[in-house]
Protein backbone atom coordinates (compact mmCIF):
# COMPACT_ATOMS: atom_id res chain seq x y z
CA UNK A 1 0.00 0.00 0.00
CA UNK A 2 2.95 2.34 0.46
CA UNK A 3 3.71 2.13 -3.05
CA UNK A 4 0.03 3.92 -3.83
CA UNK A 5 1.29 7.42 -3.63
CA UNK A 6 4.55 6.73 -5.72
CA UNK A 7 2.42 4.72 -8.28
CA UNK A 8 0.47 7.93 -8.76
CA UNK A 9 2.65 10.55 -9.08
CA UNK A 10 4.19 7.98 -12.43
CA UNK A 11 0.82 7.44 -13.96
CA UNK A 12 1.11 10.23 -16.19
CA UNK A 13 1.24 7.67 -19.43
CA UNK A 14 -2.51 6.72 -18.36
CA UNK A 15 -3.36 10.50 -20.06
CA UNK A 16 -0.82 10.64 -22.68
CA UNK A 17 -2.55 6.95 -24.40
CA UNK A 18 -5.78 8.57 -23.77
CA UNK A 19 -6.07 12.01 -24.44
CA UNK A 20 -5.37 12.41 -28.49
CA UNK A 21 -8.77 9.84 -28.89
CA UNK A 22 -10.75 11.64 -25.93
CA UNK A 23 -9.95 15.02 -27.75
CA UNK A 24 -10.50 14.65 -31.59
CA UNK A 25 -13.52 12.45 -30.39
CA UNK A 26 -14.64 15.12 -28.24
CA UNK A 27 -14.14 17.78 -30.39
CA UNK A 28 -15.71 16.62 -33.88
CA UNK A 29 -18.33 14.14 -32.49
CA UNK A 30 -19.61 14.99 -29.47
CA UNK A 31 -19.69 18.54 -29.26
CA UNK A 32 -20.84 19.35 -33.14
CA UNK A 33 -23.69 16.68 -31.53
CA UNK A 34 -25.01 18.87 -28.55
CA UNK A 35 -24.12 21.79 -31.16
CA UNK A 36 -27.05 20.64 -33.52
CA UNK A 37 -29.48 19.76 -30.98
CA UNK A 38 -28.92 23.43 -29.55
CA UNK A 39 -28.76 24.53 -32.97
CA UNK A 40 -31.97 23.13 -33.02
CA UNK A 41 -33.67 25.04 -30.17
CA UNK A 42 -33.16 28.21 -32.35
CA UNK A 43 -34.46 30.09 -35.39
CA UNK A 44 -33.13 32.73 -37.37
CA UNK A 45 -35.82 35.69 -36.57
CA UNK A 46 -35.02 39.20 -38.46
CA UNK A 47 -31.81 38.19 -39.00
CA UNK A 48 -30.91 37.26 -35.70
CA UNK A 49 -30.75 34.27 -33.40
CA UNK A 50 -33.57 33.04 -31.19
CA UNK A 51 -34.17 31.31 -28.88
CA UNK A 52 -37.76 29.71 -29.79
CA UNK A 53 -38.03 26.61 -27.33
CA UNK A 54 -39.56 23.73 -29.36
CA UNK A 55 -41.19 25.61 -31.50
CA UNK A 56 -39.14 23.41 -34.44
CA UNK A 57 -40.43 20.41 -33.32
CA UNK A 58 -43.35 21.39 -33.68
CA UNK A 59 -43.24 22.98 -36.72
CA UNK A 60 -41.47 19.56 -37.65
CA UNK A 61 -44.45 17.17 -36.26
CA UNK A 62 -47.45 19.62 -36.93
CA UNK A 63 -46.93 22.26 -39.01
CA UNK A 64 -48.81 20.99 -42.51
CA UNK A 65 -45.87 22.50 -44.65
CA UNK A 66 -42.99 20.40 -42.67
CA UNK A 67 -44.67 17.74 -41.25
CA UNK A 68 -46.13 15.96 -44.22
CA UNK A 69 -42.52 15.87 -45.50
CA UNK A 70 -41.16 14.52 -42.48
CA UNK A 71 -43.69 12.19 -41.72
CA UNK A 72 -43.29 10.78 -45.52
CA UNK A 73 -39.53 10.42 -44.86
CA UNK A 74 -39.90 8.75 -41.34
CA UNK A 75 -42.49 6.23 -43.17
CA UNK A 76 -39.99 5.53 -45.83
CA UNK A 77 -37.41 5.03 -43.89
CA UNK A 78 -39.23 2.49 -41.82
CA UNK A 79 -39.92 0.37 -44.90
CA UNK A 80 -36.26 0.88 -45.93
CA UNK A 81 -35.29 -0.58 -43.01
CA UNK A 82 -37.92 -3.39 -42.82
CA UNK A 83 -36.57 -4.77 -45.99
CA UNK A 84 -33.22 -4.75 -45.05
CA UNK A 85 -33.87 -7.04 -42.09
CA UNK A 86 -36.49 -9.51 -43.91
CA UNK A 87 -34.07 -9.70 -46.87
CA UNK A 88 -30.45 -8.55 -46.32
CA UNK A 89 -30.08 -10.47 -42.85
CA UNK A 90 -31.85 -13.52 -43.61
CA UNK A 91 -29.80 -14.22 -46.85
CA UNK A 92 -26.65 -13.20 -45.36
CA UNK A 93 -27.00 -15.86 -42.24
CA UNK A 94 -27.58 -18.24 -45.12
CA UNK A 95 -24.73 -17.46 -47.02
CA UNK A 96 -22.16 -17.73 -43.63
CA UNK A 97 -24.21 -20.99 -42.87
CA UNK A 98 -23.23 -22.35 -45.88
CA UNK A 99 -19.45 -21.02 -46.28
CA UNK A 100 -19.14 -21.99 -42.56
CA UNK A 101 -18.91 -25.70 -43.80
CA UNK A 102 -15.11 -26.33 -43.27
CA UNK A 103 -15.24 -29.54 -46.08
CA UNK A 104 -16.95 -26.41 -48.07
CA UNK A 105 -14.47 -26.38 -51.59
CA UNK A 106 -14.08 -22.78 -53.20
CA UNK A 107 -15.40 -21.00 -49.77
CA UNK A 108 -12.50 -18.44 -50.05
CA UNK A 109 -13.33 -17.22 -53.75
CA UNK A 110 -17.03 -17.20 -53.04
CA UNK A 111 -16.90 -15.26 -49.64
CA UNK A 112 -14.27 -12.75 -51.47
CA UNK A 113 -16.94 -12.54 -54.91
CA UNK A 114 -20.38 -11.83 -52.73
CA UNK A 115 -18.23 -9.10 -50.56
CA UNK A 116 -17.39 -7.50 -53.82
CA UNK A 117 -20.64 -5.00 -53.75
CA UNK A 118 -19.82 -3.82 -50.52
CA UNK A 119 -16.66 -2.20 -51.32
CA UNK A 120 -18.13 -0.55 -53.95
CA UNK A 121 -18.96 3.34 -53.66
CA UNK A 122 -22.44 4.33 -53.70
CA UNK A 123 -21.48 5.96 -56.59
CA UNK A 124 -20.68 2.67 -58.32
CA UNK A 125 -23.67 1.37 -57.33
CA UNK A 126 -26.11 3.68 -57.76
CA UNK A 127 -25.07 4.24 -61.35
CA UNK A 128 -24.86 0.90 -62.47
CA UNK A 129 -28.04 -0.47 -60.95
CA UNK A 130 -29.42 2.96 -62.69
CA UNK A 131 -28.10 1.78 -65.94
CA UNK A 132 -28.90 -1.98 -65.75
CA UNK A 133 -32.63 -0.91 -64.79
CA UNK A 134 -33.13 1.72 -67.55
CA UNK A 135 -35.43 1.34 -70.24
CA UNK A 136 -33.29 3.04 -72.52
CA UNK A 137 -30.72 0.45 -71.95
CA UNK A 138 -33.15 -2.43 -72.05
CA UNK A 139 -30.84 -4.99 -70.40
CA UNK A 140 -33.39 -5.69 -67.72
CA UNK A 141 -36.52 -6.12 -70.13
CA UNK A 142 -34.00 -8.35 -72.52
CA UNK A 143 -32.96 -10.41 -69.80
CA UNK A 144 -36.32 -11.13 -67.96
CA UNK A 145 -37.72 -11.74 -72.45
CA UNK A 146 -35.30 -14.21 -71.71
CA UNK A 147 -37.21 -16.61 -69.23
CA UNK A 148 -40.55 -15.35 -70.74
CA UNK A 149 -41.51 -12.78 -67.91
CA UNK A 150 -41.15 -10.08 -69.79
CA UNK A 151 -44.28 -8.48 -68.71
CA UNK A 152 -42.85 -7.79 -65.31
CA UNK A 153 -40.64 -5.05 -66.26
CA UNK A 154 -41.78 -1.57 -65.33
CA UNK A 155 -39.70 1.68 -65.52
CA UNK A 156 -38.90 0.46 -61.36
CA UNK A 157 -36.96 3.61 -60.24
CA UNK A 158 -39.57 6.18 -61.93
CA UNK A 159 -42.21 4.80 -60.41
CA UNK A 160 -43.48 6.24 -57.29
CA UNK A 161 -44.81 2.46 -55.73
CA UNK A 162 -41.48 0.56 -57.13
CA UNK A 163 -38.46 3.05 -56.67
CA UNK A 164 -38.10 3.30 -52.77
CA UNK A 165 -38.41 -0.82 -52.77
CA UNK A 166 -35.72 -0.88 -55.75
CA UNK A 167 -33.19 1.38 -54.06
CA UNK A 168 -33.77 -0.80 -50.90
CA UNK A 169 -32.78 -4.13 -52.82
CA UNK A 170 -30.13 -2.11 -54.15
CA UNK A 171 -28.90 -1.29 -50.97
CA UNK A 172 -29.46 -4.91 -49.81
CA UNK A 173 -27.53 -6.00 -52.71
CA UNK A 174 -24.67 -4.12 -51.68
CA UNK A 175 -24.21 -4.28 -48.25
CA UNK A 176 -25.32 -8.08 -47.81
CA UNK A 177 -21.28 -8.97 -47.45
CA UNK A 178 -21.95 -7.52 -43.92
CA UNK A 179 -23.81 -9.72 -42.49
CA UNK A 180 -22.48 -12.50 -44.18
CA UNK A 181 -19.19 -12.22 -42.52
CA UNK A 182 -20.06 -11.41 -39.24
CA UNK A 183 -22.07 -14.34 -38.90
CA UNK A 184 -19.73 -16.34 -40.45
CA UNK A 185 -17.00 -14.80 -38.11
CA UNK A 186 -19.40 -15.53 -35.54
CA UNK A 187 -20.33 -19.77 -36.60
CA UNK A 188 -16.16 -19.99 -36.88
CA UNK A 189 -16.20 -19.07 -32.80
CA UNK A 190 -18.07 -21.97 -32.11
CA UNK A 191 -16.02 -24.58 -30.67
CA UNK A 192 -15.86 -27.83 -32.69
CA UNK A 193 -16.76 -29.97 -29.07
CA UNK A 194 -19.84 -28.05 -28.98
CA UNK A 195 -20.71 -29.32 -32.56
CA UNK A 196 -19.07 -33.03 -31.90
CA UNK A 197 -21.28 -33.23 -28.89
CA UNK A 198 -24.33 -32.52 -31.08
CA UNK A 199 -23.29 -35.03 -33.58
CA UNK A 200 -22.71 -37.45 -30.76
CA UNK A 201 -26.55 -36.86 -30.19
CA UNK A 202 -27.31 -37.23 -33.85
CA UNK A 203 -27.81 -33.85 -34.41
CA UNK A 204 -26.12 -32.58 -37.82
CA UNK A 205 -26.75 -30.98 -41.22
CA UNK A 206 -30.01 -28.40 -41.29
CA UNK A 207 -30.93 -29.46 -37.43
CA UNK A 208 -27.81 -28.49 -36.27
CA UNK A 209 -27.80 -25.18 -37.32
CA UNK A 210 -31.43 -24.74 -36.15
CA UNK A 211 -30.55 -26.13 -32.64
CA UNK A 212 -27.06 -25.67 -31.88
CA UNK A 213 -25.45 -22.69 -34.01
CA UNK A 214 -28.67 -20.15 -34.25
CA UNK A 215 -29.35 -19.79 -30.67
CA UNK A 216 -25.18 -19.47 -29.93
CA UNK A 217 -25.04 -16.40 -32.94
CA UNK A 218 -28.58 -14.87 -31.69
CA UNK A 219 -26.12 -12.28 -29.99
CA UNK A 220 -24.53 -11.24 -33.48
CA UNK A 221 -27.74 -11.39 -35.34
CA UNK A 222 -28.88 -8.80 -32.68
CA UNK A 223 -25.85 -6.48 -33.56
CA UNK A 224 -25.86 -6.87 -37.23
CA UNK A 225 -30.04 -5.86 -36.41
CA UNK A 226 -28.79 -2.47 -35.07
CA UNK A 227 -26.33 -2.20 -37.07
CA UNK A 228 -28.60 -2.18 -39.66
CA UNK A 229 -31.21 0.07 -38.13
CA UNK A 230 -28.47 2.45 -37.70
CA UNK A 231 -27.44 2.73 -41.01
CA UNK A 232 -30.45 2.70 -42.67
CA UNK A 233 -31.76 5.49 -40.44
CA UNK A 234 -28.92 7.75 -41.52
CA UNK A 235 -28.71 6.64 -45.23
CA UNK A 236 -28.45 8.93 -47.83
CA UNK A 237 -25.80 8.08 -50.30
CA UNK A 238 -27.18 5.93 -52.17
CA UNK A 239 -30.43 8.20 -52.53
CA UNK A 240 -29.01 10.92 -53.81
CA UNK A 241 -27.11 9.17 -56.20
CA UNK A 242 -29.56 7.48 -58.01
CA UNK A 243 -32.75 10.20 -57.63
CA UNK A 244 -30.70 13.11 -56.53
CA UNK A 245 -31.67 15.12 -53.56
CA UNK A 246 -35.02 16.13 -54.35
CA UNK A 247 -35.44 12.14 -53.77
CA UNK A 248 -37.68 11.33 -56.26
CA UNK A 249 -40.24 10.72 -58.28
CA UNK A 250 -42.40 12.84 -55.88
CA UNK A 251 -40.52 12.58 -52.86
CA UNK A 252 -41.34 8.79 -52.86
CA UNK A 253 -37.66 7.81 -52.04
CA UNK A 254 -37.61 10.03 -49.33
CA UNK A 255 -35.65 9.19 -46.14
CA UNK A 256 -34.55 11.24 -43.11
CA UNK A 257 -30.90 11.75 -44.59
CA UNK A 258 -31.79 12.92 -47.91
CA UNK A 259 -34.76 15.31 -46.24
CA UNK A 260 -32.56 17.12 -43.93
CA UNK A 261 -29.98 17.28 -46.44
CA UNK A 262 -32.48 19.16 -48.00
CA UNK A 263 -33.53 20.96 -45.49
CA UNK A 264 -30.07 22.28 -44.44
CA UNK A 265 -28.67 23.04 -47.80
CA UNK A 266 -31.94 24.23 -50.03
CA UNK A 267 -32.49 23.03 -53.03
CA UNK A 268 -34.04 24.68 -55.74
CA UNK A 269 -35.44 27.84 -54.84
CA UNK A 270 -35.78 27.01 -51.05
CA UNK A 271 -33.26 28.36 -49.19
CA UNK A 272 -31.29 26.50 -46.83
CA UNK A 273 -32.11 26.54 -43.23
CA UNK A 274 -29.70 25.34 -40.78
CA UNK A 275 -32.27 25.72 -37.88
CA UNK A 276 -34.43 23.29 -39.33
CA UNK A 277 -31.82 21.00 -40.59
CA UNK A 278 -30.67 20.61 -37.14
CA UNK A 279 -34.31 20.18 -36.07
CA UNK A 280 -34.20 17.02 -38.24
CA UNK A 281 -31.07 15.69 -37.38
CA UNK A 282 -32.03 15.63 -33.78
CA UNK A 283 -35.14 13.83 -34.48
CA UNK A 284 -32.94 11.15 -36.56
CA UNK A 285 -30.94 11.01 -33.49
CA UNK A 286 -33.76 10.28 -31.21
CA UNK A 287 -35.04 8.05 -33.15
CA UNK A 288 -31.66 5.89 -33.31
CA UNK A 289 -31.30 6.58 -30.04
CA UNK A 290 -34.42 4.75 -29.28
CA UNK A 291 -33.68 2.05 -31.61
CA UNK A 292 -30.39 1.76 -29.92
CA UNK A 293 -31.85 1.75 -26.29
CA UNK A 294 -34.19 -0.82 -27.12
CA UNK A 295 -31.70 -3.10 -27.99
CA UNK A 296 -29.33 -2.95 -25.37
CA UNK A 297 -32.30 -2.88 -22.80
CA UNK A 298 -34.70 -5.07 -24.23
CA UNK A 299 -32.73 -7.51 -26.41
CA UNK A 300 -29.20 -7.69 -25.47
CA UNK A 301 -29.88 -8.15 -21.77
CA UNK A 302 -32.10 -11.24 -23.04
CA UNK A 303 -29.36 -12.73 -25.00
CA UNK A 304 -27.17 -15.23 -23.44
CA UNK A 305 -23.76 -14.67 -24.38
CA UNK A 306 -21.77 -17.60 -24.56
CA UNK A 307 -17.94 -17.80 -23.34
CA UNK A 308 -16.35 -20.91 -24.95
CA UNK B 1 -24.20 -45.12 -47.56
CA UNK B 2 -27.18 -43.10 -47.76
CA UNK B 3 -25.76 -40.37 -45.63
CA UNK B 4 -22.41 -39.56 -48.02
CA UNK B 5 -25.15 -39.22 -50.72
CA UNK B 6 -27.14 -36.86 -48.56
CA UNK B 7 -23.56 -34.91 -48.10
CA UNK B 8 -23.25 -34.83 -52.24
CA UNK B 9 -26.85 -34.03 -52.66
CA UNK B 10 -25.91 -31.29 -49.88
CA UNK B 11 -22.73 -30.12 -51.14
CA UNK B 12 -23.98 -29.55 -54.71
CA UNK B 13 -26.83 -27.60 -53.29
CA UNK B 14 -24.76 -25.59 -51.38
CA UNK B 15 -22.29 -24.58 -54.43
CA UNK B 16 -25.39 -24.15 -56.89
CA UNK B 17 -26.64 -21.60 -53.76
CA UNK B 18 -23.45 -20.14 -53.53
CA UNK B 19 -22.98 -19.73 -57.41
CA UNK B 20 -26.42 -17.96 -57.83
CA UNK B 21 -25.62 -15.68 -55.77
CA UNK B 22 -22.61 -15.16 -56.80
CA UNK B 23 -24.00 -14.48 -60.32
CA UNK B 24 -25.97 -11.96 -58.95
CA UNK B 25 -23.17 -9.98 -56.70
CA UNK B 26 -20.76 -10.29 -59.86
CA UNK B 27 -23.38 -9.56 -62.87
CA UNK B 28 -23.44 -5.69 -62.67
CA UNK B 29 -20.19 -4.90 -62.29
CA UNK B 30 -19.53 -7.67 -65.07
CA UNK B 31 -21.66 -5.62 -67.51
CA UNK B 32 -20.68 -2.15 -66.74
CA UNK B 33 -17.01 -3.40 -67.34
CA UNK B 34 -17.71 -4.96 -70.50
CA UNK B 35 -20.21 -2.24 -72.06
CA UNK B 36 -17.44 0.08 -71.20
CA UNK B 37 -15.29 -1.29 -74.00
CA UNK B 38 -17.92 -1.01 -76.25
CA UNK B 39 -19.12 1.36 -79.15
CA UNK B 40 -22.47 3.25 -78.82
CA UNK B 41 -24.17 1.40 -81.21
CA UNK B 42 -22.83 -2.56 -79.56
CA UNK B 43 -23.58 -0.83 -75.74
CA UNK B 44 -27.84 -1.50 -76.74
CA UNK B 45 -27.49 -3.61 -79.76
CA UNK B 46 -26.22 -6.09 -77.36
CA UNK B 47 -25.43 -5.16 -74.67
CA UNK B 48 -24.33 -8.62 -72.98
CA UNK B 49 -22.25 -9.61 -76.10
CA UNK B 50 -18.25 -9.50 -74.58
CA UNK B 51 -16.34 -6.80 -76.53
CA UNK B 52 -14.75 -8.45 -79.81
CA UNK B 53 -12.32 -6.51 -82.59
CA UNK B 54 -15.80 -5.46 -84.41
CA UNK B 55 -17.22 -3.99 -80.85
CA UNK B 56 -13.98 -2.75 -79.66
CA UNK B 57 -13.79 0.94 -78.69
CA UNK B 58 -12.17 3.36 -75.99
CA UNK B 59 -14.02 6.17 -76.65
CA UNK B 60 -15.67 6.34 -73.11
CA UNK B 61 -11.95 6.11 -71.44
CA UNK B 62 -10.35 9.00 -73.91
CA UNK B 63 -13.91 11.16 -73.18
CA UNK B 64 -12.82 10.53 -69.32
CA UNK B 65 -9.20 11.01 -69.27
CA UNK B 66 -9.31 14.34 -70.90
CA UNK B 67 -12.34 15.55 -69.19
CA UNK B 68 -12.84 14.19 -65.44
CA UNK B 69 -9.27 15.01 -62.94
CA UNK B 70 -9.49 11.34 -61.99
CA UNK B 71 -5.54 11.32 -60.48
CA UNK B 72 -6.21 14.71 -58.46
CA UNK B 73 -8.96 12.67 -56.90
CA UNK B 74 -7.93 9.40 -56.59
CA UNK B 75 -4.62 11.16 -54.79
CA UNK B 76 -7.09 13.30 -52.69
CA UNK B 77 -8.66 9.85 -51.38
CA UNK B 78 -5.39 8.15 -50.68
CA UNK B 79 -4.16 10.81 -48.62
CA UNK B 80 -7.85 11.17 -46.64
CA UNK B 81 -8.18 7.39 -46.10
CA UNK B 82 -4.54 6.66 -45.37
CA UNK B 83 -4.05 9.75 -42.39
CA UNK B 84 -7.63 8.70 -41.30
CA UNK B 85 -6.77 5.03 -40.81
CA UNK B 86 -3.52 6.13 -38.95
CA UNK B 87 -4.71 8.39 -37.08
CA UNK B 88 -7.28 5.91 -35.92
CA UNK B 89 -5.27 2.80 -35.60
CA UNK B 90 -2.96 4.70 -33.30
CA UNK B 91 -5.04 7.23 -30.94
CA UNK B 92 -7.07 4.24 -31.11
CA UNK B 93 -4.99 1.80 -29.56
CA UNK B 94 -3.21 3.83 -27.09
CA UNK B 95 -6.80 4.83 -25.90
CA UNK B 96 -7.85 1.11 -25.99
CA UNK B 97 -4.70 0.06 -23.59
CA UNK B 98 -4.95 2.70 -21.17
CA UNK B 99 -8.67 1.54 -20.69
CA UNK B 100 -7.60 -2.56 -20.73
CA UNK B 101 -4.33 -1.88 -18.52
CA UNK B 102 -4.66 0.50 -16.19
CA UNK B 103 -7.60 0.52 -13.01
CA UNK B 104 -8.31 4.36 -12.46
CA UNK B 105 -10.87 6.49 -12.00
CA UNK B 106 -13.73 7.11 -14.19
CA UNK B 107 -12.39 3.90 -16.49
CA UNK B 108 -15.70 2.30 -16.75
CA UNK B 109 -16.98 5.69 -17.34
CA UNK B 110 -14.88 6.66 -20.25
CA UNK B 111 -15.21 3.60 -21.99
CA UNK B 112 -18.85 3.97 -22.15
CA UNK B 113 -18.29 7.42 -22.81
CA UNK B 114 -16.18 6.53 -26.00
CA UNK B 115 -18.62 3.49 -27.14
CA UNK B 116 -21.62 6.36 -27.50
CA UNK B 117 -20.08 6.64 -30.86
CA UNK B 118 -20.29 3.37 -32.31
CA UNK B 119 -23.96 3.51 -32.02
CA UNK B 120 -24.38 7.69 -33.15
CA UNK B 121 -23.47 8.28 -36.62
CA UNK B 122 -21.29 11.19 -36.92
CA UNK B 123 -23.92 12.73 -39.45
CA UNK B 124 -26.14 13.61 -36.73
CA UNK B 125 -23.76 16.56 -36.12
CA UNK B 126 -22.80 17.68 -39.10
CA UNK B 127 -24.66 21.21 -39.08
CA UNK B 128 -22.56 22.17 -36.44
CA UNK B 129 -19.14 20.08 -38.05
CA UNK B 130 -19.45 22.64 -41.12
CA UNK B 131 -20.30 25.66 -38.44
CA UNK B 132 -17.05 24.23 -36.65
CA UNK B 133 -14.97 23.71 -40.01
CA UNK B 134 -15.82 27.20 -41.55
CA UNK B 135 -15.22 28.85 -38.17
CA UNK B 136 -11.35 27.40 -38.43
CA UNK B 137 -11.31 27.81 -42.01
CA UNK B 138 -11.16 24.34 -42.35
CA UNK B 139 -13.68 24.03 -44.82
CA UNK B 140 -12.49 22.80 -48.21
CA UNK B 141 -9.45 20.94 -47.03
CA UNK B 142 -8.79 17.45 -46.89
CA UNK B 143 -7.83 17.67 -42.76
CA UNK B 144 -11.27 18.29 -42.25
CA UNK B 145 -12.33 15.25 -44.02
CA UNK B 146 -9.62 13.60 -42.00
CA UNK B 147 -10.66 15.09 -38.67
CA UNK B 148 -14.08 13.70 -39.08
CA UNK B 149 -13.54 10.44 -40.33
CA UNK B 150 -10.93 9.72 -37.16
CA UNK B 151 -13.62 10.71 -35.07
CA UNK B 152 -15.79 8.58 -36.51
CA UNK B 153 -13.57 5.37 -36.64
CA UNK B 154 -12.78 6.11 -32.89
CA UNK B 155 -15.30 4.21 -31.16
CA UNK B 156 -15.01 1.05 -33.09
CA UNK B 157 -11.55 0.99 -33.01
CA UNK B 158 -11.49 1.25 -29.22
CA UNK B 159 -14.08 -0.98 -28.45
CA UNK B 160 -12.87 -3.62 -30.50
CA UNK B 161 -9.28 -3.40 -29.66
CA UNK B 162 -9.37 -3.10 -25.79
CA UNK B 163 -11.22 -6.70 -26.23
CA UNK B 164 -7.99 -8.12 -27.86
CA UNK B 165 -5.41 -6.23 -25.66
CA UNK B 166 -7.21 -7.79 -22.61
CA UNK B 167 -6.11 -11.29 -23.94
CA UNK B 168 -2.87 -10.58 -24.08
CA UNK B 169 -1.22 -11.93 -21.55
CA UNK B 170 -0.25 -10.25 -18.10
CA UNK B 171 3.12 -12.14 -17.79
CA UNK B 172 4.59 -10.52 -20.66
CA UNK B 173 4.14 -7.15 -19.94
CA UNK B 174 4.55 -7.77 -16.12
CA UNK B 175 8.50 -9.30 -17.06
CA UNK B 176 8.25 -6.20 -19.43
CA UNK B 177 7.90 -4.14 -16.36
CA UNK B 178 10.84 -6.24 -14.75
CA UNK B 179 13.44 -5.90 -17.39
CA UNK B 180 12.94 -2.02 -16.57
CA UNK B 181 10.99 -1.42 -19.84
CA UNK B 182 8.51 1.93 -19.46
CA UNK B 183 5.11 1.86 -20.26
CA UNK B 184 5.47 3.81 -23.29
CA UNK B 185 7.78 0.43 -24.73
CA UNK B 186 5.63 -2.01 -23.36
CA UNK B 187 2.75 -0.36 -25.60
CA UNK B 188 4.75 -0.29 -28.41
CA UNK B 189 7.44 -2.77 -28.34
CA UNK B 190 5.09 -5.71 -26.46
CA UNK B 191 1.44 -5.42 -26.94
CA UNK B 192 1.21 -3.51 -30.58
CA UNK B 193 2.53 -6.51 -32.72
CA UNK B 194 0.59 -8.89 -30.85
CA UNK B 195 -2.53 -7.29 -31.36
CA UNK B 196 -2.02 -6.86 -35.36
CA UNK B 197 -4.74 -9.24 -36.85
CA UNK B 198 -7.03 -7.00 -34.61
CA UNK B 199 -5.49 -3.84 -36.02
CA UNK B 200 -5.70 -5.04 -39.33
CA UNK B 201 -10.10 -6.14 -38.82
CA UNK B 202 -10.29 -2.26 -37.73
CA UNK B 203 -8.16 -0.96 -40.67
CA UNK B 204 -10.41 -2.92 -43.11
CA UNK B 205 -13.46 -2.04 -41.69
CA UNK B 206 -13.37 1.62 -40.96
CA UNK B 207 -11.41 1.83 -44.90
CA UNK B 208 -14.34 0.94 -46.86
CA UNK B 209 -16.33 3.64 -45.51
CA UNK B 210 -14.14 5.64 -45.57
CA UNK B 211 -13.38 5.67 -48.85
CA UNK B 212 -16.51 5.18 -50.34
CA UNK B 213 -17.99 8.17 -48.16
CA UNK B 214 -20.24 10.95 -50.43
CA UNK B 215 -21.83 12.81 -47.44
CA UNK B 216 -18.64 14.64 -45.92
CA UNK B 217 -16.77 15.61 -49.08
CA UNK B 218 -20.09 16.81 -50.60
CA UNK B 219 -20.37 18.91 -47.67
CA UNK B 220 -17.05 19.42 -46.33
CA UNK B 221 -14.70 19.60 -49.29
CA UNK B 222 -16.70 19.87 -52.34
CA UNK B 223 -14.09 22.18 -54.41
CA UNK B 224 -11.57 21.10 -57.34
CA UNK B 225 -8.98 20.85 -55.34
CA UNK B 226 -10.51 18.41 -52.71
CA UNK B 227 -13.07 16.11 -54.20
CA UNK B 228 -12.18 12.79 -53.37
CA UNK B 229 -12.73 10.06 -56.13
CA UNK B 230 -15.76 9.37 -55.09
CA UNK B 231 -17.19 12.67 -54.95
CA UNK B 232 -15.65 13.71 -58.22
CA UNK B 233 -17.13 10.43 -60.06
CA UNK B 234 -20.60 11.53 -58.67
CA UNK B 235 -20.43 15.18 -59.96
CA UNK B 236 -18.34 14.04 -63.25
CA UNK B 237 -21.36 11.05 -64.31
CA UNK B 238 -23.58 13.41 -63.23
CA UNK B 239 -22.61 15.87 -66.42
CA UNK B 240 -22.38 13.05 -68.94
CA UNK B 241 -25.91 11.33 -68.48
CA UNK B 242 -26.02 11.24 -71.99
CA UNK B 243 -22.76 9.79 -73.16
CA UNK B 244 -22.97 6.41 -72.87
CA UNK B 245 -19.62 5.33 -73.14
CA UNK B 246 -17.93 7.90 -70.74
CA UNK B 247 -20.27 7.20 -67.91
CA UNK B 248 -19.39 3.41 -68.14
CA UNK B 249 -15.92 4.18 -68.65
CA UNK B 250 -16.06 6.42 -65.39
CA UNK B 251 -17.75 3.44 -63.69
CA UNK B 252 -15.34 1.24 -64.42
CA UNK B 253 -11.97 3.57 -63.56
CA UNK B 254 -14.25 3.69 -60.07
CA UNK B 255 -14.49 0.55 -59.42
CA UNK B 256 -11.06 -0.79 -60.05
CA UNK B 257 -9.00 1.21 -57.53
CA UNK B 258 -12.04 -0.21 -55.01
CA UNK B 259 -11.31 -3.53 -56.86
CA UNK B 260 -7.34 -3.59 -56.16
CA UNK B 261 -7.52 -2.36 -52.34
CA UNK B 262 -10.35 -5.35 -51.76
CA UNK B 263 -7.54 -8.02 -53.38
CA UNK B 264 -4.63 -6.49 -51.97
CA UNK B 265 -6.70 -6.50 -48.48
CA UNK B 266 -9.25 -8.97 -48.35
CA UNK B 267 -7.20 -11.41 -47.15
CA UNK B 268 -5.90 -9.94 -44.37
CA UNK B 269 -9.21 -8.71 -43.23
CA UNK B 270 -10.50 -12.29 -43.52
CA UNK B 271 -7.87 -13.55 -41.43
CA UNK B 272 -8.51 -10.82 -39.16
CA UNK B 273 -12.28 -11.42 -38.70
CA UNK B 274 -11.55 -14.95 -38.25
CA UNK B 275 -8.23 -15.00 -36.42
CA UNK B 276 -10.53 -12.42 -33.76
CA UNK B 277 -13.32 -14.69 -33.64
CA UNK B 278 -11.48 -18.36 -33.26
CA UNK B 279 -8.17 -16.90 -31.31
Amino acid sequence: MSTQPHKKRTRWHIAVFLAPAVLVYTAIMILPLFGTMQNSLFNEIDKSRVFVGLQNFYKLFQDPRWSADFWNALGNNAWFFLIHMLVQNPIGIALAAILSNPRLRFAKFYRTAIFIPTILSFVIVGFAWKLILSPIWGITPSMLDAVGLKFLFAPWLGKEEYALTTIALISVWQFIGIPMMLIFAALLSIPDDVLEAAECDGITGMSAFWKIKLPLILPSIGIISVLTFVGNFNAFDLIYTIQGALAGPDFSTDILGTFMYRTFFGFQLQLGDPYMGSTIASAMFGIILVGVCIYLFAIQTRLRRYQF
Amino acid sequence: MRSSRNNLGRSIAAHAALITYTLIALFPVFVIIINSFKTRKKIFREPLALPDADSFSLIGYETVLKQGDFMQYFQNSMVVTLVSLFCILLFGAMAAFALSEYRFKGNTLLGLYLALGIMIPIRIGTVAILQMMVASGLVNTLTALILVYTAQGLPLAIFILSEFMQQVSDDLKSAGRIDGLSEYRIFFVLVLPLVRPAMATVAVFNMIPIWNDLWFPLILAPSEATKTLTLGSQVFIGQFVTNWNAVLSALSLAILPALVIYVLFSRQMIRGITSGAVK
